[in-house]
Protein backbone atom coordinates (compact mmCIF):
# COMPACT_ATOMS: atom_id res chain seq x y z
CA UNK A 1 0.00 0.00 0.00
CA UNK A 2 2.80 2.39 1.14
CA UNK A 3 4.76 1.51 -2.11
CA UNK A 4 1.03 2.59 -4.44
CA UNK A 5 0.81 5.83 -2.35
CA UNK A 6 4.65 6.54 -3.24
CA UNK A 7 4.22 5.84 -6.70
CA UNK A 8 1.15 7.95 -6.91
CA UNK A 9 3.19 10.72 -5.22
CA UNK A 10 6.11 10.45 -7.30
CA UNK A 11 4.11 10.51 -10.31
CA UNK A 12 0.86 12.86 -9.64
CA UNK A 13 1.78 15.38 -12.53
CA UNK A 14 1.90 12.66 -14.80
CA UNK A 15 -1.61 11.28 -13.39
CA UNK A 16 -3.09 14.85 -13.37
CA UNK A 17 -1.83 15.60 -17.15
CA UNK A 18 -3.54 12.02 -18.13
CA UNK A 19 -6.40 13.43 -16.05
CA UNK A 20 -6.68 16.30 -18.02
CA UNK A 21 -5.88 15.31 -21.89
CA UNK A 22 -8.52 12.74 -21.07
CA UNK A 23 -10.94 15.30 -20.52
CA UNK A 24 -9.94 17.33 -22.92
CA UNK A 25 -10.10 14.56 -25.92
CA UNK A 26 -13.49 13.17 -24.53
CA UNK A 27 -14.80 16.66 -24.77
CA UNK A 28 -12.92 16.84 -28.69
CA UNK A 29 -13.85 13.07 -29.87
CA UNK A 30 -17.49 13.02 -28.83
CA UNK A 31 -18.32 15.98 -30.47
CA UNK A 32 -16.32 14.90 -33.29
CA UNK A 33 -18.98 12.30 -33.80
CA UNK A 34 -21.96 14.05 -33.00
CA UNK A 35 -22.65 17.52 -32.83
CA UNK A 36 -20.81 20.71 -32.18
CA UNK A 37 -19.83 20.80 -28.17
CA UNK A 38 -23.32 21.52 -26.55
CA UNK A 39 -21.61 24.28 -23.29
CA UNK A 40 -18.75 25.12 -24.58
CA UNK A 41 -19.36 27.11 -27.53
CA UNK A 42 -19.29 30.54 -28.81
CA UNK A 43 -23.16 31.49 -28.28
CA UNK A 44 -22.86 31.47 -24.70
CA UNK A 45 -23.17 35.06 -22.93
CA UNK A 46 -19.91 36.00 -22.14
CA UNK A 47 -18.17 34.91 -24.90
CA UNK A 48 -21.49 36.32 -27.16
CA UNK A 49 -21.34 39.60 -25.46
CA UNK A 50 -17.35 39.66 -25.99
CA UNK A 51 -17.55 39.06 -29.77
CA UNK A 52 -20.61 41.52 -29.86
CA UNK A 53 -18.89 44.36 -28.57
CA UNK A 54 -16.10 43.02 -31.22
CA UNK A 55 -18.37 43.82 -33.75
CA UNK A 56 -19.95 46.43 -33.33
CA UNK A 57 -16.28 48.33 -33.89
CA UNK A 58 -14.90 46.74 -36.41
CA UNK A 59 -18.39 46.36 -38.59
CA UNK A 60 -17.67 50.38 -38.88
CA UNK A 61 -14.75 49.57 -41.34
CA UNK A 62 -16.21 48.00 -44.04
CA UNK A 63 -19.46 49.83 -43.81
CA UNK A 64 -19.18 51.16 -47.21
CA UNK A 65 -18.63 47.89 -49.03
CA UNK A 66 -21.55 46.19 -46.70
CA UNK A 67 -23.89 48.66 -47.75
CA UNK A 68 -23.03 48.54 -51.54
CA UNK A 69 -23.43 44.63 -51.35
CA UNK A 70 -26.87 44.92 -49.90
CA UNK A 71 -27.69 47.28 -52.61
CA UNK A 72 -26.96 45.04 -54.79
CA UNK A 73 -28.81 42.58 -53.81
CA UNK A 74 -32.05 44.55 -53.50
CA UNK A 75 -31.79 45.53 -57.51
CA UNK A 76 -31.56 41.88 -58.51
CA UNK A 77 -34.65 41.49 -56.04
CA UNK A 78 -36.58 44.67 -57.56
CA UNK A 79 -35.70 43.56 -60.78
CA UNK A 80 -37.12 40.00 -60.24
CA UNK A 81 -40.08 41.24 -58.45
CA UNK A 82 -40.70 43.69 -61.69
CA UNK A 83 -40.43 40.67 -63.95
CA UNK A 84 -42.04 38.38 -61.95
CA UNK A 85 -45.37 37.04 -63.35
CA UNK A 86 -47.63 37.34 -60.00
CA UNK A 87 -50.80 35.36 -60.00
CA UNK A 88 -53.36 38.20 -59.14
CA UNK A 89 -54.85 35.23 -56.33
CA UNK A 90 -51.80 34.38 -54.52
CA UNK A 91 -52.44 35.67 -51.20
CA UNK A 92 -50.03 38.24 -49.94
CA UNK A 93 -50.74 37.31 -46.22
CA UNK A 94 -47.63 36.89 -44.35
CA UNK A 95 -49.04 34.30 -42.27
CA UNK A 96 -49.99 32.09 -45.38
CA UNK A 97 -45.96 32.32 -46.43
CA UNK A 98 -44.33 28.81 -45.95
CA UNK A 99 -40.63 30.45 -45.50
CA UNK A 100 -40.31 33.15 -43.49
CA UNK A 101 -37.42 34.90 -43.19
CA UNK A 102 -35.19 37.11 -40.42
CA UNK A 103 -32.34 38.86 -40.63
CA UNK A 104 -28.85 38.76 -38.37
CA UNK A 105 -25.51 40.37 -38.18
CA UNK A 106 -22.49 37.92 -37.94
CA UNK A 107 -20.20 38.71 -35.01
CA UNK A 108 -17.96 35.84 -34.98
CA UNK A 109 -16.31 34.57 -39.08
CA UNK A 110 -14.59 31.55 -39.04
CA UNK A 111 -13.33 29.85 -42.26
CA UNK A 112 -9.58 28.00 -41.85
CA UNK A 113 -10.30 25.58 -39.48
CA UNK A 114 -11.75 22.21 -40.91
CA UNK A 115 -14.88 22.29 -38.27
CA UNK A 116 -15.84 25.83 -39.01
CA UNK A 117 -18.45 27.80 -36.78
CA UNK A 118 -19.74 31.34 -37.33
CA UNK A 119 -21.61 33.46 -34.81
CA UNK A 120 -24.79 35.50 -35.15
CA UNK A 121 -26.25 38.40 -32.56
CA UNK A 122 -29.49 36.83 -32.94
CA UNK A 123 -31.01 34.30 -30.48
CA UNK A 124 -34.01 32.36 -29.12
CA UNK A 125 -35.59 35.66 -27.84
CA UNK A 126 -35.34 36.71 -31.56
CA UNK A 127 -37.22 33.49 -32.82
CA UNK A 128 -33.64 31.70 -34.02
CA UNK A 129 -33.96 27.87 -33.16
CA UNK A 130 -31.77 25.04 -33.59
CA UNK A 131 -31.74 23.38 -37.92
CA UNK A 132 -32.59 27.20 -39.43
CA UNK A 133 -31.35 27.59 -43.07
CA UNK A 134 -28.54 30.96 -43.12
CA UNK A 135 -27.81 32.63 -46.19
CA UNK A 136 -25.93 35.48 -47.45
CA UNK A 137 -26.67 38.02 -50.03
CA UNK A 138 -24.96 36.09 -52.65
CA UNK A 139 -25.43 31.95 -51.34
CA UNK A 140 -25.38 29.72 -48.26
CA UNK A 141 -23.95 30.32 -45.23
CA UNK A 142 -24.97 27.62 -43.32
CA UNK A 143 -27.26 25.73 -40.33
CA UNK A 144 -28.26 26.73 -37.01
CA UNK A 145 -26.78 24.67 -34.43
CA UNK A 146 -26.62 25.92 -31.15
CA UNK A 147 -29.16 28.82 -29.80
CA UNK A 148 -28.90 30.49 -26.50
CA UNK A 149 -30.95 33.33 -25.50
CA UNK A 150 -29.52 36.74 -27.41
CA UNK A 151 -26.67 34.66 -29.78
CA UNK A 152 -26.53 31.60 -32.26
CA UNK A 153 -24.07 29.32 -33.73
CA UNK A 154 -24.18 28.54 -37.44
CA UNK A 155 -22.23 24.97 -38.55
CA UNK A 156 -20.83 26.70 -41.61
CA UNK A 157 -20.74 24.73 -45.43
CA UNK A 158 -16.93 25.12 -44.48
CA UNK A 159 -17.50 22.51 -42.53
CA UNK A 160 -16.45 18.67 -42.54
CA UNK A 161 -19.79 17.63 -41.06
CA UNK A 162 -21.70 19.88 -43.49
CA UNK A 163 -24.00 17.80 -45.31
CA UNK A 164 -26.64 20.03 -47.33
CA UNK A 165 -28.83 18.62 -49.95
CA UNK A 166 -28.29 20.68 -53.55
CA UNK A 167 -28.43 20.28 -57.26
CA UNK A 168 -27.48 20.96 -60.63
CA UNK A 169 -29.81 24.14 -61.84
CA UNK A 170 -32.58 23.53 -64.05
CA UNK A 171 -32.32 19.45 -63.37
CA UNK A 172 -33.63 17.26 -60.73
CA UNK A 173 -30.48 15.12 -60.09
CA UNK A 174 -29.23 16.05 -56.42
CA UNK A 175 -26.46 15.22 -54.21
CA UNK A 176 -25.07 16.08 -51.15
CA UNK A 177 -22.99 19.10 -50.72
CA UNK A 178 -19.50 18.64 -48.76
CA UNK A 179 -16.34 20.04 -47.81
CA UNK A 180 -12.52 18.57 -48.24
CA UNK A 181 -11.11 21.63 -45.67
CA UNK A 182 -8.69 22.01 -48.35
CA UNK A 183 -9.87 25.38 -49.91
CA UNK A 184 -12.23 27.92 -48.81
CA UNK A 185 -13.66 29.23 -51.90
CA UNK A 186 -14.61 25.86 -52.93
CA UNK A 187 -16.83 22.41 -51.72
CA UNK A 188 -17.23 19.48 -53.38
CA UNK A 189 -20.45 17.86 -54.70
CA UNK A 190 -20.31 14.14 -54.57
CA UNK A 191 -22.96 11.57 -55.56
CA UNK A 192 -24.17 13.04 -59.03
CA UNK A 193 -24.89 9.99 -60.96
CA UNK A 194 -22.58 10.06 -63.94
CA UNK A 195 -25.12 9.60 -67.07
CA UNK A 196 -26.08 13.41 -65.86
CA UNK A 197 -24.53 15.68 -68.33
CA UNK A 198 -22.14 18.35 -66.14
CA UNK A 199 -20.80 21.20 -67.33
CA UNK A 200 -17.97 23.37 -66.34
CA UNK A 201 -19.96 26.70 -65.16
CA UNK A 202 -23.01 25.14 -64.50
CA UNK A 203 -24.85 27.06 -61.69
CA UNK A 204 -25.09 24.43 -58.29
CA UNK A 205 -28.32 25.35 -56.26
CA UNK A 206 -30.00 23.56 -53.19
CA UNK A 207 -32.48 21.01 -53.61
CA UNK A 208 -35.83 20.57 -52.64
CA UNK A 209 -34.91 16.89 -50.46
CA UNK A 210 -34.08 18.98 -47.07
CA UNK A 211 -36.80 20.74 -45.26
CA UNK A 212 -33.87 23.24 -43.75
CA UNK A 213 -33.03 25.35 -47.39
CA UNK A 214 -35.69 26.49 -49.90
CA UNK A 215 -35.14 25.20 -53.09
CA UNK A 216 -33.17 26.81 -55.56
CA UNK A 217 -30.94 29.04 -53.31
CA UNK A 218 -27.71 29.82 -55.29
CA UNK A 219 -24.80 27.65 -53.97
CA UNK A 220 -22.32 28.35 -56.67
CA UNK A 221 -20.56 27.34 -60.15
CA UNK A 222 -19.29 23.95 -61.33
CA UNK A 223 -15.21 24.56 -61.14
CA UNK A 224 -14.20 21.28 -62.10
CA UNK A 225 -15.28 17.46 -62.10
CA UNK A 226 -14.36 13.85 -62.44
CA UNK A 227 -15.82 10.15 -61.69
CA UNK A 228 -15.00 9.13 -58.45
CA UNK A 229 -13.54 5.44 -57.10
CA UNK A 230 -15.92 3.32 -58.63
CA UNK A 231 -16.59 5.31 -61.86
CA UNK A 232 -20.20 5.50 -61.03
CA UNK A 233 -20.92 9.14 -59.49
CA UNK A 234 -19.07 12.59 -60.24
CA UNK A 235 -17.13 14.28 -56.96
CA UNK A 236 -17.86 18.05 -58.43
CA UNK A 237 -15.57 21.26 -57.00
CA UNK A 238 -18.02 23.78 -56.74
CA UNK A 239 -16.90 27.40 -56.43
CA UNK A 240 -18.69 28.75 -53.82
CA UNK A 241 -20.83 32.31 -54.88
CA UNK A 242 -20.58 33.86 -50.88
CA UNK A 243 -17.31 34.78 -49.80
CA UNK A 244 -16.78 33.42 -47.17
CA UNK A 245 -14.14 35.42 -45.93
CA UNK A 246 -15.64 38.50 -45.61
CA UNK A 247 -20.03 38.31 -44.58
CA UNK A 248 -21.27 40.72 -42.72
CA UNK A 249 -25.11 40.79 -42.50
CA UNK A 250 -26.96 37.16 -43.25
CA UNK A 251 -30.29 35.74 -43.38
CA UNK A 252 -31.99 33.10 -41.21
CA UNK A 253 -34.73 31.12 -43.17
CA UNK A 254 -37.39 29.33 -41.27
CA UNK A 255 -39.65 26.76 -43.33
CA UNK A 256 -43.04 26.48 -40.84
CA UNK A 257 -43.71 23.38 -42.67
CA UNK A 258 -40.75 21.53 -41.55
CA UNK A 259 -42.36 19.95 -37.89
CA UNK A 260 -44.94 18.72 -39.91
CA UNK A 261 -42.82 17.23 -42.42
CA UNK A 262 -40.51 15.63 -39.92
CA UNK A 263 -43.16 14.18 -37.99
CA UNK A 264 -44.58 12.62 -41.20
CA UNK A 265 -41.26 11.18 -42.39
CA UNK A 266 -39.91 9.98 -38.46
CA UNK A 267 -43.84 7.96 -37.83
CA UNK A 268 -42.87 6.89 -41.58
CA UNK A 269 -39.72 5.16 -41.01
CA UNK A 270 -41.30 3.49 -37.72
CA UNK B 1 4.34 36.58 -4.44
CA UNK B 2 1.01 38.05 -4.66
CA UNK B 3 1.85 40.23 -7.80
CA UNK B 4 3.06 37.34 -9.60
CA UNK B 5 -0.24 36.13 -9.41
CA UNK B 6 -1.87 39.47 -10.20
CA UNK B 7 0.82 39.69 -13.40
CA UNK B 8 -0.58 36.31 -14.22
CA UNK B 9 -4.34 36.56 -14.04
CA UNK B 10 -4.02 40.25 -16.11
CA UNK B 11 -1.97 38.19 -18.71
CA UNK B 12 -4.55 35.63 -18.68
CA UNK B 13 -7.21 37.80 -19.90
CA UNK B 14 -5.49 40.14 -22.06
CA UNK B 15 -4.01 37.20 -23.90
CA UNK B 16 -7.21 35.25 -24.19
CA UNK B 17 -8.98 38.77 -25.99
CA UNK B 18 -6.19 39.71 -28.32
CA UNK B 19 -6.08 36.21 -28.83
CA UNK B 20 -9.98 35.81 -30.34
CA UNK B 21 -10.59 39.43 -31.14
CA UNK B 22 -7.39 40.10 -33.01
CA UNK B 23 -5.05 36.70 -34.03
CA UNK B 24 -8.04 34.13 -34.64
CA UNK B 25 -9.65 36.80 -37.46
CA UNK B 26 -6.21 37.56 -39.08
CA UNK B 27 -6.57 34.91 -41.66
CA UNK B 28 -2.80 35.72 -43.16
CA UNK B 29 -2.23 34.36 -46.40
CA UNK B 30 -6.17 33.05 -45.91
CA UNK B 31 -5.56 30.37 -43.19
CA UNK B 32 -2.70 31.27 -40.88
CA UNK B 33 -4.45 32.23 -37.35
CA UNK B 34 -1.19 32.36 -35.15
CA UNK B 35 -1.56 31.17 -31.64
CA UNK B 36 0.03 33.89 -29.58
CA UNK B 37 -1.35 32.69 -26.37
CA UNK B 38 1.43 30.11 -26.67
CA UNK B 39 3.66 32.95 -24.65
CA UNK B 40 2.05 32.44 -21.88
CA UNK B 41 4.00 28.89 -21.47
CA UNK B 42 6.95 31.15 -21.93
CA UNK B 43 6.53 34.02 -19.62
CA UNK B 44 4.62 31.69 -16.45
CA UNK B 45 7.36 31.76 -13.66
CA UNK B 46 10.03 29.02 -13.52
CA UNK B 47 9.31 28.23 -10.21
CA UNK B 48 5.81 26.86 -9.78
CA UNK B 49 3.90 24.39 -8.58
CA UNK B 50 3.46 22.08 -11.43
CA UNK B 51 -0.48 20.94 -10.47
CA UNK B 52 -1.49 24.71 -11.03
CA UNK B 53 0.57 25.39 -13.98
CA UNK B 54 -1.34 22.35 -15.26
CA UNK B 55 -4.79 23.66 -14.34
CA UNK B 56 -3.92 27.02 -15.62
CA UNK B 57 -3.07 26.00 -18.81
CA UNK B 58 -6.04 23.89 -18.91
CA UNK B 59 -7.90 26.83 -18.31
CA UNK B 60 -6.50 29.09 -20.54
CA UNK B 61 -6.58 26.27 -23.64
CA UNK B 62 -10.29 26.06 -22.71
CA UNK B 63 -11.43 29.90 -22.08
CA UNK B 64 -9.96 30.31 -26.36
CA UNK B 65 -11.82 27.01 -27.49
CA UNK B 66 -15.30 28.44 -26.10
CA UNK B 67 -14.52 31.50 -27.92
CA UNK B 68 -13.12 29.83 -31.32
CA UNK B 69 -15.45 26.57 -31.24
CA UNK B 70 -12.70 24.38 -31.58
CA UNK B 71 -14.49 21.86 -29.12
CA UNK B 72 -11.43 21.21 -26.35
CA UNK B 73 -8.52 21.35 -28.64
CA UNK B 74 -5.92 24.23 -27.12
CA UNK B 75 -7.26 23.12 -23.57
CA UNK B 76 -5.51 19.84 -24.83
CA UNK B 77 -2.58 21.39 -26.90
CA UNK B 78 -1.94 23.83 -23.86
CA UNK B 79 -1.83 21.02 -20.74
CA UNK B 80 0.54 18.95 -22.92
CA UNK B 81 3.26 22.26 -23.58
CA UNK B 82 2.47 22.54 -19.66
CA UNK B 83 3.26 19.21 -18.80
CA UNK B 84 6.35 19.11 -21.40
CA UNK B 85 7.82 21.97 -20.37
CA UNK B 86 10.20 21.38 -17.93
CA UNK B 87 11.48 18.54 -19.96
CA UNK B 88 11.87 21.21 -23.00
CA UNK B 89 13.86 23.61 -20.61
CA UNK B 90 15.93 21.05 -19.40
CA UNK B 91 16.86 20.32 -22.89
CA UNK B 92 17.41 23.96 -23.97
CA UNK B 93 18.76 25.40 -20.79
CA UNK B 94 20.90 22.18 -19.22
CA UNK B 95 20.21 20.48 -16.64
CA UNK B 96 20.80 23.09 -13.62
CA UNK B 97 17.96 25.21 -14.91
CA UNK B 98 16.02 24.65 -11.67
CA UNK B 99 19.00 25.88 -9.27
CA UNK B 100 17.97 28.76 -7.42
CA UNK B 101 20.15 31.19 -9.09
CA UNK B 102 18.80 30.79 -12.70
CA UNK B 103 16.81 33.75 -14.53
CA UNK B 104 16.16 34.02 -18.09
CA UNK B 105 18.79 36.62 -17.84
CA UNK B 106 21.35 34.30 -18.42
CA UNK B 107 20.60 32.50 -21.03
CA UNK B 108 21.15 32.88 -24.09
CA UNK B 109 19.14 34.16 -27.62
CA UNK B 110 19.64 31.13 -29.00
CA UNK B 111 18.34 29.07 -25.99
CA UNK B 112 15.53 31.24 -25.50
CA UNK B 113 14.45 31.02 -29.10
CA UNK B 114 14.89 27.48 -29.32
CA UNK B 115 13.00 26.86 -26.19
CA UNK B 116 9.93 29.13 -27.83
CA UNK B 117 10.37 27.35 -31.42
CA UNK B 118 9.93 23.53 -29.31
CA UNK B 119 6.87 24.86 -27.30
CA UNK B 120 5.33 26.58 -30.57
CA UNK B 121 5.91 23.06 -32.56
CA UNK B 122 4.54 21.30 -30.06
CA UNK B 123 1.49 22.85 -29.24
CA UNK B 124 0.63 23.38 -33.32
CA UNK B 125 1.33 19.15 -33.99
CA UNK B 126 -1.21 18.08 -31.11
CA UNK B 127 -3.51 20.95 -32.46
CA UNK B 128 -4.05 20.35 -36.01
CA UNK B 129 -3.71 16.78 -35.73
CA UNK B 130 -6.33 16.49 -33.48
CA UNK B 131 -8.43 19.28 -35.54
CA UNK B 132 -8.12 17.08 -38.55
CA UNK B 133 -8.13 13.75 -36.87
CA UNK B 134 -7.47 11.94 -40.29
CA UNK B 135 -4.04 10.61 -41.86
CA UNK B 136 -4.88 11.62 -45.05
CA UNK B 137 -4.34 15.06 -44.37
CA UNK B 138 -1.21 14.43 -43.37
CA UNK B 139 0.38 16.92 -45.47
CA UNK B 140 -2.51 19.45 -44.65
CA UNK B 141 -1.64 19.48 -41.15
CA UNK B 142 2.61 19.49 -41.91
CA UNK B 143 1.78 22.90 -44.28
CA UNK B 144 -1.01 24.20 -41.66
CA UNK B 145 1.86 23.52 -38.81
CA UNK B 146 4.97 24.32 -40.63
CA UNK B 147 2.98 28.19 -41.71
CA UNK B 148 1.05 28.80 -38.61
CA UNK B 149 4.41 27.75 -36.50
CA UNK B 150 6.42 30.43 -38.04
CA UNK B 151 3.91 33.12 -37.87
CA UNK B 152 3.14 32.35 -34.46
CA UNK B 153 7.09 32.02 -33.89
CA UNK B 154 7.92 35.32 -35.48
CA UNK B 155 4.74 37.58 -33.11
CA UNK B 156 5.77 35.38 -29.64
CA UNK B 157 9.66 36.54 -30.07
CA UNK B 158 8.29 40.25 -30.98
CA UNK B 159 6.22 40.04 -27.61
CA UNK B 160 8.75 38.52 -25.38
CA UNK B 161 10.95 40.97 -26.64
CA UNK B 162 8.50 43.73 -26.30
CA UNK B 163 7.34 42.91 -23.13
CA UNK B 164 9.78 41.54 -21.22
CA UNK B 165 8.90 40.69 -17.63
CA UNK B 166 10.57 42.64 -15.09
CA UNK B 167 10.48 39.92 -12.23
CA UNK B 168 12.10 37.65 -13.54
Amino acid sequence: MQRIINFVLRYRNTFLYVFFAFIALVMTIRSHSYHQSKFFNSSRWVSGSIYGAGADVSSYFNLTKENKRLVEENQRLRKMLFNAQFDSIQPLDSTLAVYQVLDAKLIKNSFTSPRNYVTIDKGESDGVHQDMGVITTDGILGIVENVSNNFATVQSVLNTKSNINAKIKGTEYFGSLIWDAKNYRVVQLIDIPRLVPVVVGDTIVTGGMSSIFPENVPIGTIKKYDLNASQSFYNIDVELFSDMANIKNVYLIENRDKEEIEELESRTIE
Amino acid sequence: MSSTLIINILRFVLLVITQVLIFNNLNFLGFINPFVYVIFFYWYPIKTNRAIFMLSAFLLGLAIDIFSDTLALNALASVTIAYARPSIMRFCFGVNYDFQSFSFKNTTKVQRVTFLTLLVILHHLIFFSFEILSIAHILLILKKVLATGMVTLILCVLFSSLFSPKSE
